[in-house]
C-alpha cells in the first residue's frame, strides 16, 4: 500500500482495527479478562520490564481498549494515546506526570464546571495550584506564567457556554513559557477541531460526550501529540528522568515521541487504578465510527435550534457560536468550519424562574446532566453542574442564573423545536 | 531524501530487505533502550552483532561483541548507530570502509548528522536518522498498537498469529477420556442395532 493519507470518516471507521487474528471477527472482540498469559518467563519479564509490547493485565491495558486508543490517536493526529475510566481520570493522569506539590497550571476560566472543581479543591489536595485565566483576554495567560508554571489547559470549545476558544494564540504563549498545551476537545471532538493542527501537545476527552456518542458509557482518553521535548530542561522528571521503579528507564529516551503516553500509562494508569472496561471501550468504539454522521447532524440541528429561539420574544439571548452575529462567529470560522457543536446556552427574559419553567416544561428534551448524546439534552447550570461555583465564578464560566444550556441531538429538527415552542407557551 | 520525514514504504522496505544488523553503542544493560531494541530485532530474526569496545569479551543474548565494524569479519546488511549525533561521522566512514558496502545506516532515536548522511547517500547507501528500527517494526506491523499507538496504518486483512505464543498447538490436556459425548452415543447406538 502507498503513503495514501485516508480521510477522516475512513479512519472512523478502521483506524486500529483490523480482522481478529485468531478468530478472523471482522468487529473487534470484547477482551473482557483480566489478565494475559506469557510465553515464558523471559516474556512475562520482557513485558514488565517494558521490553516487549503486549498485554498484562487489564489495569495497564487491554486489546479493546487499545483499538480505541489507537482510533482516536488517528482521528486527532497524535502519536498515541491512552484510554481511562472517565474525562476525569484523563485530567489527573495528565496532571500526575507533569505536576509535582507546588508546581502551578494555567487553566481557563471557562471550563466545565467539574473540571473547575477538580482543579480548585481535589488538586488542592494534592499541592497543585491554578492559576485562572480568561480566554476572550489571551492577554491574562501571559500574566500568569510564573517559574513554577508547568502546563497550560483550556477547552476548544468550552462547556456549557459553547464559545470558542483561540488555540493558536494560547499555544503560542504556552510555547515562549516552555510549557504543554492541553485542550480538552470534548464538545469539539475531532471532526469539528483537530487541536493538535493547532498547537496543542497534549488532547483529553471525555468519551462519555459525543465520541461515544449514545449515552451509554462513561470514558476519557488522553491523545499525546508527540510535540513535546520532555527533557529540555529538568521540569518534567517522570518522562526525562530514570524511573526507579522501572530499574531506570528514561521513558523519553526509550521512547521517542509516544513517551508521554506511555508515562501515563506505566506510571500513571498502572499506579492511579483508572481503567477503562473493555465493554465499555466497545461500545463507545462503536460510537466512534459514526462520530462524522452524527456530528453533521447534531450542528445542523443545533444551528437550526439556536435561529429558532433567537427569534423568539422570550429569547433573550443566544449564545452559539455558529450565529452569523455571535461574539466566537469568527473563530468558530477559523477553527470549527464544518460546524460550532452542539452545545450552548441561551437566555430567557424571565430569568431563573422562566428557565426552571422551561425545564419542566419540555417533553422531548431530556432534564439531565450531560452532553453529546444522540437524544436531545436540557439542563440549568446554575442549579446543577456550575452550583458548587460562587456567583461571580458562575456568571465567569458561562453559566449565570438565567442561562439555559441545551445538547441538541440527531433528532428530527422540526420535532425539538414544536418542543421547545410548546414548553415556552405553556 | 527527506529526513524530516520517512514514507512507510521506505522504512518497510529497509526493515524487509535487511538480514544482518550491526548495532553500534549496543548496550549488556537490560534497562537502555540499545538492550530493548536488539533483543526486539533478534526475537524478530535479524541476525544481530553487537558492537562495542568496551564489552569485547562478553557477549549480548548470546552474541559476542567485537570493538568495531571492521572486526566484524562478515557482510552486514545495516548498522545501526546507538551514538549521539556528535558521535555519528567516525561510525560512517569506518562503515564506508566495509567491503562489500551495508547497504543501510540508520541512526537511532534522537540521533542525527546530516553530512554524515550525505556522505553515506553519496556511497550509495540508504539512510534513516532520529528513529528507532524497533518501533517502526512494531509500528508497521502494528504489534506497536498493543499500547495505544498510531500506526499510522489500516488493514481489512487478517493479520498472522501475532506472536508464537499464540500459535495452536497439539499439546493440550484432554478431558473426560478425550471421547466425546456423540462418539459415545454413536458407538452404543451400532452395538444396540447390531
Ligand atoms: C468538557 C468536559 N470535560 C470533561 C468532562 C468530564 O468527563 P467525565 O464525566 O467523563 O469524567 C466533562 C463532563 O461533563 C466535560 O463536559
Amino acid at each position: 500500500m502507498t503513503d495514501r493519507l485516508p480521510g477522516f470518516s475512513t479512519l472512523a471507521v478502521h483506524a486500529g482495527a483490523h480482522p481478529d487474528p485468531t478468530t478472523g471477527a471482522r468487529a473487534t472482540p470484547i477482551y473482557q479478562t483480566t489478565s494475559f498469559v506469557f510465553n515464558d518467563a523471559d516474556h512475562a519479564a520482557s513485558l514488565f520490564g517494558l521490553q516487549a509490547f503486549g498485554n498484562i493485565y487489564t489495569r495497564i491495558g487491554n486489546p479493546t481498549q487499545a483499538v480505541l486508543e489507537e482510533r482516536v490517536a488517528a482521528l486527532e493526529g497524535g502519536t498515541a494515546a491512552l484510554a481511562v475510566a472517565s474525562g476525569h481520570a484523563a485530567q489527573v493522569v495528565v496532571f500526575q506526570q507533569l505536576l509535582r506539590p507546588g508546581d502551578e497550571i494555567i487553566a481557563a476560566r471557562k471550563l466545565y464546571g467539574g473540571s473547575i472543581n477538580q482543579f480548585t479543591h481535589a488538586f488542592k489536595s494534592f499541592g497543585w495550584n491554578v492559576m485562572w485565566a480568561d480566554p476572550d483576554e489571551i492577554e491574562s495567560f501571559e500574566r500568569a506564567v510564573t517559574p513554577h508554571t508547568k502546563a497550560i489547559f483550556i477547552e476548544s470549545i468550552a462547556n456549557p457556554s459553547g464559545s470558542i476558544t483561540d488555540i493558536e494564540a494560547i499555544s503560542a504563549v504556552a510555547r515562549k513559557a516552555g510549557v504543554p498545551l492541553i485542550v480538552d476537545n470534548t464538545l469539539a471532538t475531532p471532526y469539528l477541531i483537530r487541536p493538535i493542527d493547532h498547537g496543542a501537545d497534549i488532547v483529553v476527552h471525555s468519551l462519555t460526550k459525543f465520541l461515544g456518542g449514545h449515552g451509554n458509557s462513561i470514558g476519557g482518553i488522553i491523545v499525546d501529540a508527540g510535540t513535546f521535548d520532555w527533557s529540555k530542561d529538568n521540569k518534567y522528571p517522570m518522562l526525562s528522568e530514570p524511573r526507579p521503579e522501572y530499574h531506570g528507564i528514561k521513558l523519553q529516551e526509550t521512547f521517542g515521541n509516544f513517551a508521554f503516553a506511555i508515562a501515563c500509562r506505566v506510571l500513571g494508569l498502572r499506579d492511579l487504578g483508572p481503567a477503562i472496561s473493555p465493554f465499555n471501550a466497545f461500545l463507545i468504539l462503536t460510537g466512534i465510527e459514526t462520530l462524522p454522521l452524527r456530528m453533521q447532524k447534531h450542528c445542523e440541528n443545533a444551528k437550526a435550534v439556536a435561529e429558532w429561539l433567537l427569534a423568539h420574544p422570550a429569547v433573550a439571548a443566544v449564545n452559539y457560536a455558529g450565529l452569523s452575529g455571535d461574539k466566537y462567529n469568527n473563530l468558530a470560522r477559523k477553527y470549527a468550519p464544518k460546524g460550532a457543536g452542539a452545545v450552548f446556552t441561551f437566555s430567557l427574559k424571565g430569568g431563573y424562574d422562566a428557565g426552571v419553567k422551561l425545564v419542566s416544561n419540555l417533553k422531548l428534551f431530556s432534564h439531565l446532566a450531560n452532553v453529546g448524546d444522540t437524544r436531545s439534552l436540557v439542563i440549568h447550570p446554575a442549579s446543577t453542574t456550575h452550583s458548587q461555583l460562587d456567583d461571580a465564578a458562575k456568571a465567569k464560566s458561562g453559566a449565570g442564573p438565567d442561562v439555559v444550556r441545551l445538547s441538541v441531538g440527531i433528532e428530527d429538527k422540526d420535532d425539538l423545536i414544536a418542543d421547545l415552542e410548546q414548553a415556552l407557551s405553556a | 531524501m527527506n529526513h524530516d520525514a520517512y514514507g512507510d514504504d521506505y522504512i518497510r522496505e529497509i526493515l524487509h530487505g535487511v538480514k544482518s544488523i550491526a548495532m553500534v553503542g549496543a548496550s549488556p544493560v537490560n534497562v537502555r533502550p540499545s538492550y530493548f531494541a536488539f533483543k526486539y530485532l533478534a526475537q524478530r530474526g535479524y541476525d544481530m552483532i553487537p558492537v562495542n569496545p568496551g564489552h569485547v569479551g562478553k557477549s549480548l543474548l548470546g552474541k559476542p561483541f567485537v570493538a568495531s565494524l571492521l572486526d566484524i569479519g562478515r557482510p552486514v546488511d545495516m548498522i545501526d548507530i546507538f551514538r549521539s549525533s556528535s558521535h555519528i561521522m567516525p561510525v560512517v566512514d569506518e562503515a564506508l570502509k566495509l567491503m562489500p558496502l551495508p547497504k543501510v545506516i540508520w541512526m537511532q532515536l534522537g540521533a542525527r548528522d546530516d553530512a554524515a548522511a550525505a556522505k553515506a547517500e553519496a556511497a550509495g547507501l540508504k539512510v534513516v536518522m532520529n528513529r528507532c528500527p524497533k518501533i517502526e517494526y512494531g509500528r508497521l506491523s502494528s504489534e506497536i498498537s498493543w499500547m495505544g499507538v498510531n500506526s499510522r496504518t489500516i488493514s481489512a486483512k487478517r493479520a498472522p498469529m501475532p506472536t508464537r505464543g499464540m500459535q495452536l498447538s497439539l499439546n493440550r490436556m484432554s478431558v473426560g477420556g478425550g471421547e466425546t459425548g456423540a462418539s459415545d452415543r454413536a458407538a452404543k447406538n451400532k452395538s444396540d442395532s447390531a
